[in-house]
């Protein structure tokens, strides 16, 4: 594991930069921990100062210290992000085995509410829930309903693997020996799905900060916690921009693209490394 | 047997090989390798002759088809030797010449049949149109002309001017076959390439495809190079067999004196795996696995597996030298070789 | 004679897989209507919160309306939510109401119908929308296709990164960026609503243009972010298909190089980036949607955010519904064009 990771160091240059760009918003995130004013509170700075030695990123309207401001919507924002793409990863998982193993009727109906699901809008149903739950909507009850919305494009590559695995010796062995289809799914199977998994939660985290970001921006989230979306949200409540106050934007705005980016490159390179003809490629280079 | 000399009459050489090296070299996350997939082979192909490329698989016998068919592509590389044709009084190197020279000798000259009708066809192309592409610009004719030109082509094949209109996947396997042989064969090569022309269709269908191109290639009066593991192939379609093992060319000669009277072990084995009718000796299966090209064994590449390797054989490479009219093996005691089996009897006097 | 009757039985038989092929689409298309516009239904009825109580709490909040209207919003919505019924009585009124476009008054608007209201707005999405997702897709993938071919490239590959570091980023953050860039930094192009003050609508000229001059920008966005998507997306898929044996095969048969790109690789690679684009669709609506409410633009997104934060539970139900079936039928017709391109229609 270690010894991949310092291949892919050395010798890719896009996993290089993603890590070391999502490297160092970790690092500004774990700063929160350290962090001595209380995100929550408001006006205790001077306001609208822009960025110095003292104030590194300036504070906003509301007299809150930029710098300590965003080490909090950062780590929020990444949580967030986790969180999502570990819940949906349970349930891409489950139904993509379920679906390449069994096959049959129970493939056929998966993918039939697959298809379902990757044809829905997604953002007007999560504002329709918003709508509906108003302050019901918790960032756990967010993060629980973006997982069951984001799961059908990584179950369909699960089970494409899966489909595979089902023809190949070792499963019919383990078929033969009496294992039970479940433990065949998760102890044989999974760890062939596994890289999938990892490259395509990536995916999945960018997907869902994106969606988080937009919904916080407009206000549909809950606004008192820092996130990116609702410092954003804030900032555009402000008029930020048109009353001068320039790094209440600029400054989140470049980190989230520095954060963006760092994810995108992880997966492409990850999914470079797990493709086999793409490597092939890459050895004709 | 006196057989070869007469048969094997003098024809001028076609297509001479020289130092024959394409390695694939591949560098992936800081790991270097380096497969000799052709090493050191030189060979030439006579006018109006069919020669054949035996092996097993991984032996290096699409790789070396594929270097002289000037179809090579990165991670396989050109290392060292010279691919010479000989066209009238034309002598030209795939290897010196610029894209538009190579362009208009391929096809017309030199075409090539590759392995895998499956994949070899555009699938979303009708038929016509990969004819127009591939010979059009070949042919220098008029669109009337050049279409009553590929039809009859066609009919030579036996098939209908109907697949012009058809997909590739509408046609069967057999059919799918003849089209690439039509297909390389309509301009009226001199020189044709054959990658295992046979290998994935059943075993009628697969005489039937033979016969044609072997009716094609009278027809046209041109040179075969064609590579199978088949081994009943070569007895049926060669006139001259080269056997390549790990990379190299281990014994080539009339395809009659190879099997009857091989003078490489390796050969001896390959020849008497063939199955007989009434034979029910038992086969001495070959021991060990191909090696493996990235580091080859030292000396005779054979001699891990080879029952009559000496002290020799594991620190001297053999070379390829004569033994006999037309014969060449690369062995240290090729004068101790005997057939394992009585051999079949390969195809007789009509190599010319 | 064989001949044509041969050919004849093909293509009756390549006709009757088409037909198979639309129909298992126009039933799929019929049940994402279905179950979303449903599921839709089932979100609002069964969350803890009376929709009749709220529309009237947040009516009565708030000054600007009159009695009337408000005894009428109680009228309409308790009809169609028929609080008093069972749910699967609810369930299927509302699908009646629907079906007769008819969902009652909107609240923000009153009394305009709420779908009135929607179909006002689709044309501006969906014109957008077309427009943005027709350039970024031909663009992108020939682009990202001859990025692929020829892979030393030096400007291709300059915009392979441009490409790589817009594709992850959210439509909302490219938007704000550009709507920055042209309402602060260098402001040639207007960044708010369909068109200006001064302009009559209607098919003429200072209309038409005034419309796409205001629809520069959100394009703009839109193509920026979704360029990337197809131009990294086409780059890996010629990258693979030029390895393909039919590609190196018409390379060795020195076929012109610009019919190799053009024929072999690039119309081969097409296919998976049209199935892909039937799968991204509803991504692209979302981003459209987001897009719009950043340059005030007159479609359905901006209606949504207006809905939603006016408490106009009819409206909010109906522009969920209308994108749930615009989306789909877009989904259709990418799907209708499949067999054009694919000879291989597969009927399983």
């Amino acid at each position: 594991m270690f010894s991949i990771i310092r291949d892919l160091f050395k010798y890719n240059r896009e996993f290089a930069v993603g890590a070391v760009l999502l490297g160092l918003i970790v690092f500004f995130s774990i700063l929160s921990f350290f962090s001595p004013v209380d995100p929550t509170m408001l006006y205790i700075e001077v306001p609208d100062r822009p960025p110095s030695g003292e104030y590194w990123f300036g504070t906003n309207s509301r007299g809150q210290d930029m710098f300590w401001q965003l080490t909090f919507a950062f780590r929020n924002t990444l949580s967030f992000g986790l969180m999502v793409a570990a819940l949906s990863r349970v349930i891409s998982i489950v139904v993509g085995l379920l679906s390449g193993y069994i096959g049959g009727v129970v493939d056929r109906i998966l993918m039939f509410f697959n298809d379902i699901f990757v044809s829905l809008p997604i953002f007007p149903i999560l504002v329709l829930f918003y709508f509906v739950l108003r302050s019901d909507l918790t960032t756990f009850n967010l993060a629980l309903l973006m997982a069951c919305l984001g799961w059908p494009f990584d179950a369909r590559l699960i089970r494409s693997i899966a489909l595979g695995l089902r023809h190949r010796e070792f499963t019919r062995h383990a078929v033969f020996s009496g294992m039970s289809p479940a433990k065949i799914m998760f102890e044989e199977h999974l760890p062939y799905v596994m890289p999938i998994v990892f490259s395509t939660a990536i995916a999945n985290m960018i997907w869902a900060i994106g969606l988080e970001v937009t919904l916080a921006v407009l206000g549909f989230t809950n606004i008192n916690i820092p996130t990116v979306g609702t410092t954003l949200y804030w900032a555009i409540n402000h008029s930020a921009m048109v009353v001068g106050v320039w790094w209440w934007i600029v400054i989140p705005v470049i980190i989230i693209v520095m954060m963006f980016i760092g994810l995108f490159l992880l997966t492409v390179s990850l999914n470079e490394y797990i493709d086999p003809r793409s490597r092939l490629r890459r050895m004709g280079g | 047997m006196a057989f070869s000399e007469e048969t094997v009459r003098e024809q001028r050489d076609v297509l001479t090989l020289n130092g024959l090296k394409a390695y694939y070299q591949t560098n992936y996350f800081g790991v270097e390798r380096e497969v000799r997939a052709v090493d050191d082979v030189s060979l030439s192909v006579r006018e109006d002759e069919v020669y054949g490329i035996a092996g097993e698989s991984s032996s290096g016998k699409t790789t070396l088809i594929k270097t002289f068919a000037a179809a090579i592509r990165p991670p396989l590389r050109l290392i060292d030797g010279t691919v010479e044709y000989k066209f009238g009084d034309r002598v030209v190197n795939p290897y010196d010449m610029d894209e538009d020279e190579l362009n208009d000798l391929r096809w017309k000259h030199v075409s090539y049949i590759m392995q895998g009708s499956m994949s070899v066809l555009n699938p979303v192309r009708r038929i016509k149109k990969s004819f127009r592409d591939f010979a059009f610009e070949h042919m220098d004719r008029s669109r009337a002309e050049f279409w009553n030109a590929v039809e009859d082509h066609l009919k030579l094949l036996y098939l209908s001017p109907d697949v012009l209109e058809a997909y590739p996947h509408q046609l069967s396997g057999g059919m799918r076959q003849r089209v690439t042989i039509a297909l390389a064969t309509v301009c009226h090569p001199e020189f044709i390439i054959a990658d295992e022309p046979t290998t994935a269709l059943d075993v009628v269908v697969q005489k039937d495809v033979l016969a044609m191109l072997d009716d094609i290639r009278k027809k046209l009066r041109s040179s075969v190079v064609f590579v199978t593991h088949d081994m009943s192939v070569h007895a049926n379609m060669a006139d001259r067999v080269g056997i390549m093992y790990a990379g190299r060319i281990v014994e080539e000669g009339p395809t009659s004196e190879l099997f009857t009277s091989p003078k490489h072990p390796y050969t001896a084995h390959l020849v008497s795996s063939l199955p007989q009718i009434g034979d029910t000796t038992r086969k001495p299966a070959l021991e060990g696995r191909p090696p493996n090209l990235a580091e080859p064994p030292r000396g005779c590449r054979f001699h891990p597996r080879c029952p009559l390797a000496i002290e020799k054989c594991t620190t001297d490479v053999p070379p390829l030298e004569s033994v006999g009219a037309n014969h060449r093996s690369a062995c240290w005691r090729s004068a101790d070789v005997r057939p394992l089996t009585p051999a079949v009897k390969p195809k007789t006097g009509e190599s010319a | 004679m064989e001949r044509s009757a041969n050919v004849e039985v093909e293509g009756k038989v390549r006709m009757r897989a088409y037909f198979i092929f639309i129909a298992k689409r126009a039933v799929q298309l019929l049940a994402v209507v279905f179950f979303g516009i449903s599921a839709a239904f089932f979100i609002t009825h069964l969350s803890p919160i009376d929709p009749v109580q709220q529309a009237i709490l947040r009516i009565t909040s708030r000054s600007s309306f009159s009695p009337t209207a408000l005894v009428a919003m109680r009228e309409a919505l308790t009809e169609m939510y028929g609080m008093d019924q069972p749910l699967g009585t609810q369930f299927v009124n509302f699908w009646v109401r629907l079906l007769q476009g008819d969902l009652g008054p909107s609240l923000i608007a009153f009394p305009t119908p709420a779908m009135d209201l929607v179909l006002r707005a689709l044309p501006w999405t969906v014109g957008l929308l077309v427009t943005a997702v027709i350039i970024t897709w031909l663009l992108g993938n020939i682009l990202g296709g001859l990025a692929g071919y020829y892979q030393n490239n030096k400007f291709l590959k300059a915009f392979g990164v441009v490409a790589m570091g817009l594709q992850p980023i959210p439509y909302y953050i490219v938007a704000f960026i550009v709507l920055i860039i042209f309402g602060f930094v260098w402001p040639v192009l207007p960044i708010s609503g369909g068109y200006a003050m001064h302009v009559t609508p209607g098919w003429n000229i200072d209309f038409v243009m005034s419309v796409i001059r205001h629809a520069t920008l959100p394009a703009l966005s839109l193509v920026l972010v979704g360029m990337g998507l197809w131009f990294l997306g086409m780059r890996a898929l010629v990258s693979n298909i030029i390895t393909e044996d039919y590609v190196t095969y018409a390379e060795t048969a020195g076929v012109d190089s610009k019919k190799i790109v053009g024929f072999y690789v690039i119309r081969n690679a097409v296919i998976p980036q049209l199935t892909a684009l039937a799968m991204v669709l509803g991504g692209i609506f979302s981003g459209t949607v987001i897009t719009e409410e950043v340059f005030s633009y007159p479609g359905l997104g901006s209606l949504l955010i207006q809905a939603v934060n006016g408490g106009d539970y009819t409206l909010v139900i109906a522009v969920t519904a209308i994108a749930i079936t615009a989306v789909a039928g877009a989904i259709f017709v990418v799907d209708l064009l499949h067999p054009i391109l694919d000879p291989r229609i597969r009927v399983e």
